[in-house]
């Protein structure tokens, strides 16, 4: 029965103000049925305050295999860090 | 012997939680999918929770040392005060989740009654297990709908779910001596008056699933009693067993 059931990915957001994090997925037949489902699977032990649920195969990801030209190029432009500055002392929180 | 209408009806709400807990505890590991297995799993250790309450509440006003771990695990089915519904074997998953709603629809409009009775130790533990309970509630009524509006064969074992468990349902909401008791004290509420809400809640859901509400059978009832189904014994011999063999036992 499962496997005729599509995928979600789950994400939960831990408190107000917080992320919505991934957090695994599930089956179900829809997305409402997700959301139960993601409640009684992923937030047994008060991990939760909201989830979301998307299907899976609605995820458009990167390429593993284009890792190197996608990510890499950006390892040694050191200088898109903002740590160049010197801050006067009066600038608190940042 | 009088019995205490206080104590009866802690022990009547803790039986009633208890027994179904205990039911829903024999899906584990053997629901349709591990998702369902988990979600049939919380509404049993709700459940459980609840009895947990009620027991130990009529442990403390019969005032004889029985906390409710020996309420549970020592008294025979002639002792036990639920109503036949939910002792009822869980079948097939329709069974289960008509049951379910059958019962959760019945506990939630009896919570939300009983969260407004003058004493504190009945009021305090149905306003809390209303969350619990209006989420078995949804999640079951929408189990029934998917099912009944489903296939062919998922409708046909909803029709013969409901075949089996609607001669239950009146049972829930009969007032006996000691209910009527229990209001006057304070405790209680008047089942009897939940009745319409009952019906207009279960007959939407009904017509939402394109089920027909089943023609009224001969009623069976007596589980308030102690007079239960076949079906009892077998559960508490479940149950039971090992406190029992090893009473003293620890973890």
């Amino acid at each position: 029965m499962s496997k005729d059931w599509p995928l979600w990915e789950v994400f939960i957001r831990a408190k107000g103000g917080l992320d919505h994090k991934h957090a695994g997925s599930v089956h179900a037949p829809d997305g409402e049925m997700a959301v139960n489902h993601a409640r009684d699977v992923y937030t047994r032990r008060m991990e939760g305050v909201s989830i979301w649920v998307v299907k899976s195969t609605d995820i458009v990801s990167s390429d593993p295999d284009a890792a190197g030209q996608m990510f890499e190029p950006a390892k040694d432009k050191i200088y898109r860090h903002p740590t160049f500055y010197e801050l006067p002392d009066e600038v608190k929180h940042m | 012997m009088r019995q205490d209408p206080i104590m009866q009806s802690a022990l009547r709400l803790g039986d009633d939680a208890l027994i179904l807990g205990q039911r829903l505890s024999e899906w584990c590991g053997h629901a349709p999918t591990i998702e369902v297995d988990l979600s049939l799993a919380n509404l049993g250790l709700d459940l459980i929770g609840q009895a947990m309450h009620f027991l130990g509440l009529a442990g403390d006003i019969e005032g004889q040392g029985r906390d409710a771990d020996t309420l549970a695990f020592f008294r025979t089915d002639l002792d036990f005060t639920n109503c036949l519904l939910v002792e009822q074997p869980n079948g097939d998953f329709a069974q289960t989740m008509t049951r379910q709603w059958l019962y959760s629809t019945y506990q939630q409009l009896l919570f939300e009654a009983m969260a407004g009775v003058e004493d504190a130790r009945f009021a305090e533990v149905a306003d809390k297990a209303l969350k619990e309970v209006r989420y078995h509630a949804e999640l079951s009524a929408d189990w029934v709908i998917r099912l009944g509006d489903g296939t062919d064969v998922s409708h046909q074992k909803m029709v013969d779910a409901l075949g089996w468990l609607w001669r239950f349902v009146p049972e829930l909401f009969q007032m006996d001596e000691l209910d009527s008791l229990a209001v006057e004290a304070g405790v209680g509420v008047d089942k009897a008056a939940l009745r319409p809400a009952y019906d207009a809640a279960i007959n939407a859901v009904f017509e939402e699933a394109k089920l027909t509400r089943p023609d009224d059978q001969r009623t069976l009832t007596g589980g308030r009693h102690g007079h239960h189904s076949e079906h009892l014994g077998h559960l508490l011999a479940t149950m039971q067993h090992i406190p029992r063999s090893h009473p003293d036992a620890r973890w």
